[in-house]
């Protein structure tokens, strides 16, 4: 489990790293929209390129994106498979039945290929260079607006930061109780599924007695130290846009003009 | 059939961007029917070290012989609960580990699991709920309606009703009240006097200069010294180099600076009979 990426941080100390987590948000969300104006090898190439540059901006170990691509290379090589085989058109090459590896297949597959690869290492760039709380606070900036309608955005970034800051909390718990358990002969590596999923009784009932504990436990913390939940409450983290953000922002605008030049109307 | 540790070392996530190392080259034996103490600081390998005798965690290299069983880093999971059932692990709170809906039920997951029928399972949980101190009545309650220091009891009765020929312990006194504890203490105590092996991690000094006849002292990974108890606390510049603390009773004993004691009093009674023939003289 310790192999999981996503959510991740990775300590670093380049450009990306610099940036306010709004304005890499922003653009992670904004590249899967924009990823979908390429169309010709010229676009997919001018896109590559403009990803690649952003990987080697943060000036981490390749590996680390090798690992984040990795738990999904499955799903990304049988979506193109799929492409590769039952697309129709061109010139065809090889045909069984209902399957064919047609010129349109195979540019298709590749071009999936590339668009999946694509968003997974631009998330995993913003995920492992961005710390989750400050992930959190550019979601609430992002819900602002939704204080029109009453939504409650204080609360639901209050509840985001401390389930946050409770996710390596809770594993640490999970790990110790399944440790303990095991200590007493829990078995939960083998068997059938019915022996397995009885097996997580012994850990999923600690799980939720604790986190319930500590759920009151924090309740009555902060409401002693005078939280009431009302408006009025400052805040101590005050996200700032800096030099960085502008060339993040006229980066990803250089990318979608050459995309919009470039690609087949 | 003593434990023995060669050139153990264990690195965290190797291979990954998080990689730490937790155990570094140690190397030590110990003796059937022992009482050690693993002392040293907060993050010094202390629980990375306990974690290998019953191979929660496996060394990435190095091995380990424990109860009959060799563990290497090759080691599959496939055979571990036959060590397991000779080698316990009481972790830190261990009350957190209670899920059953009764007492005795939660006491007696540990034997079923190593194979006793379900008669047995019972009778001997019935059997160390009582040894623990906890009162028969309690049996056939929800273990979640209990105190802290009671749910305790508990757990570690559950970790004791199938008898491990070792027993490691991860500071099981911390958090109860005096009485509590030294109750604790002393049932484990005994449990050693019946025939078995105690390996306990503690910050409490006094604690192992009573029971302990073996000391591990780890620091960043390392084991620096392995000696018994008088031999560890008599050199108080080597503590006070590695930031240990000395028992209370060996404490006292250097601020009585007129007295002259032929071994240093590590405990209440050592110190009191010091003292006593010190007055005589």
């Amino acid at each position: 489990m310790n192999k999981i990426l996503i959510g991740r941080y990775i300590a670093g100390d380049s450009i990306v790293y610099k940036m306010d987590p709004r304005g890499k948000l922003v653009a992670t969300i904004l590249f899967i929209f924009v990823i979908f104006l390429a169309n010709n090898p010229a676009t997919y190439a001018i896109l590559t390129i403009f990803s690649l540059v952003a990987v080697a901006a943060t000036k981490l170990n390749g590996k680390v994106f090798w690992d984040g691509v990795k738990p999904i290379i499955w799903l990304i090589l049988f979506t193109s498979l799929l492409q590769l085989f039952f697309t129709v058109g061109g010139k065809v090459y090889w045909q069984w039945m209902m399957l064919a590896v047609s010129s349109y297949g195979i540019i298709n597959a590749i071009y999936i290929f590339i668009r999946f690869t694509l968003i997974v290492l631009i998330s995993t760039v913003m995920t492992v260079t961005t710390m989750p709380l400050e992930i959190a606070d550019a979601i609430e900036w992002l819900l602002t607006p939704l204080k029109l309608f009453k939504v409650p955005v204080d609360k639901i970034a209050l509840v985001m930061s401390i389930a946050l800051r409770f996710v390596p909390t809770l594993f640490d718990q999970t790990f110790k109780i399944m440790n303990a358990q095991r200590a007493r002969g829990a078995d939960f590596n083998n068997g059938g599924l019915i022996t397995r999923a009885k097996a997580i009784t012994p850990l999923l009932v600690p799980l939720f007695i604790s986190s319930l504990e500590t759920a009151i436990d924090l309740a009555t913390a902060m409401e002693s130290r005078g939280y009431r939940g009302d408006q009025g409450r400052t805040r101590y983290r005050i996200l700032q846009w800096s030099l960085y953000d502008l060339i993040n922002l006229v980066y990803f605008i250089i990318l979608v003009i050459l995309l919009l030049i470039f690609r087949t109307h | 059939m003593s434990i023995k540790f060669q050139k153990v070392s264990y690195v965290y996530s190797q291979g990954s961007p998080l990689e730490k190392k937790g155990l570094d080259n140690v190397s030590f034996e110990l003796k059937d029917n022992s009482f050690t103490a693993i002392i040293g600081h907060t993050g010094s390998g202390k629980s990375t070290l306990m974690q290998h005798f019953n191979a929660l965690l496996k060394p990435t290299s190095g091995q380990i012989e424990i109860a009959g069983s060799l563990i290497t880093p090759e080691t599959t999971d496939k055979h571990l609960k036959k060590l397991r059932r000779h080698v316990s692990l009481v972790f830190q709170f261990p009350e957190t580990q209670l899920f059953e809906n009764t007492v005795l039920d939660d006491i007696a997951f540990g034997p079923k699991n190593f194979g006793y029928d379900s008669e047995k399972a019972k009778a001997s949980a019935q059997r160390w709920l009582d040894r623990v101190g906890l009162p028969k009545d309690i049996a056939n309650r929800s273990p979640f309606e209990l105190s802290g220091g009671q749910m305790r009891r508990v757990a570690i009765a559950g970790v004791l009703a199938y008898e491990p020929e070792i027993l490691c312990l991860d500071e099981p006194g911390v958090g109860l009240d005096p009485r509590a504890r030294a109750k604790m203490m002393q049932l484990f105590f005994e449990y050693q006097k019946a025939g078995h092996t105690i390996i306990l991690v503690t910050h409490n000094m006094d604690d192992v200069a009573e029971y302990a006849d073996d000391v591990l002292v780890m620091e960043k990974g390392r084991l620096i010294k392995h000696d018994v108890p008088q031999k560890i606390f008599n050199d108080r510049s080597w503590l006070k180099k590695h930031y240990l603390d000395e028992p209370r009773a060996s404490l006292f004993a250097s601020q009585l600076t007129n007295y002259t004691f032929t071994d240093l009093p590590l405990t209440k009674k050592e110190l009191i009979a010091g003292i006593k023939y010190n007055l005589r003289k």
